[in-house]
């Protein structure tokens, strides 16, 4: 790899090093939260690597320790992790082709995607692998080191760790919430859920907050006398 | 935890799912064009459901009210996110207001 670190510029190659400094950290409170919840160290520590998908990984503990069905959590997950679709579209070929491809596709996640896209042509393909390999190491350390700190620690909730998690969640989505529309969508959503959090399962009223999507697809200015829905062109 | 089977099952299959999401749309890439608009609508959903998460988990504990204490702490974290303090400072303020209250005796 070490033609992939000649080809980028230093000020981008420093970003991209802050950039996975602070991806550990959130491990670091994902493997903490997780083992606070009542999982053991494995179970952050396997999706660390094999989800590599932080949001992602934070909603199914989030639901699975709320008393939810792992099955239903792994599909709410899903849902979250749909935005790579996109990101596959929008990606020129960086991933390379045989079994780089498979390790490649597996890279793929926010923080890459956005340093690939800002690069100029010749630097796309190293700014993909730099930062990818970077989340790939950094996300699991992270997490396996927060996880063994949160075991030692017995009364989590004395050091406010149960707010980490809705906190770190937010912070997350916070760029995301700047869009107004979003915005009203997020807020009904939270509403819908708190308001059926009391009578239904664990998990579901998180699942039914989806209902504000659909003040989205409403609102959306779409051209005047909207054509009877057909296939997008070709 | 639970069913530690279930749990597996599940983690295999955000896993497998995730994964065959990512080949997707690189393998449609060159096939299809997919309207901008879609990839908006799965954005916003995606952060849709994050929002309940956070509202859910910083409001409840069970089927009751966690107290003030959490979601205070939540709050406090959620308007430096908004202000753009780096993810540390919001993530360990959060937890400080939280353990701090707790400490005051709120609960």
């Amino acid at each position: 790899m070490s033609s992939i670190g000649r080809t980028l510029e230093g000020s981008v190659r420093r970003d991209i090093a802050l950039t996975c400094l602070a991806v550990a950290f959130i491990g670091m409170s994902y493997g903490a939260i997780a083992v606070a919840s009542g999982f053991p160290l494995w179970v952050p520590a396997a999706q660390s690597v094999f989800v590599l998908a932080g949001a992602s990984e934070f909603l199914f503990i989030g639901i699975v320790a709320a008393g939810g069905n792992p099955i239903a959590a792994a599909l709410a997950g899903l849902l979250v992790n749909a935005r790579h679709l996109p990101y596959g579209l929008a990606l020129p070929d960086v991933t390379g082709r045989g079994w780089r491809r498979l390790l490649g596709t597996h890279l793929m996640n926010d923080e890459t995607v956005v340093f690939t896209l800002a690069q100029p042509d010749p630097g796309k393909r190293a700014a993909y692998w730099t930062c990818g390999l970077g989340v790939l190491i950094c996300w699991p350390g992270g997490a396996v080191l927060g996880a063994l700190i949160g075991s030692a620690v017995h009364d989590t909730s004395a050091f406010g760790l149960d707010a980490m998690f809705p906190a770190v969640i937010l912070a997350l989505i916070v760029p995301s919430l700047r869009d107004r529309a979003t915005l009203r969508a997020a807020v009904t959503g939270a509403v819908i859920a708190l308001a059926t959090a009391p009578f239904l399962p664990a998990g579901l009223p998180v699942l039914l907050a989806l209902a504000a999507v659909l003040l989205l697809i409403r609102e959306r200015p779409t051209p005047p006398p909207e054509a009877p829905p057909e296939r997008a062109a070709p | 935890m639970r069913d530690t089977t279930l749990v597996v099952a599940g983690m295999a299959t955000l896993a497998a799912g995730t994964y065959a999401i990512r080949l997707s749309g690189q393998v449609l890439r060159t096939r299809i064009s997919f309207p901008p608009r879609a990839g908006k609508l799965l954005e916003a959903a995606a952060v849709v459901l994050l929002a309940a998460l956070v509202a859910t988990t910083a409001l409840t504990q069970g089927h009751g009210f966690s107290g003030l204490a959490r979601p205070a702490g939540v709050l406090v974290g959620g308007v430096l996110a908004w202000r753009k303090a780096p993810f540390l400072v919001v993530v360990l303020a959060a937890a400080a207001t939280t353990a701090l209250l707790r400490l005051l005796g709120v609960h």
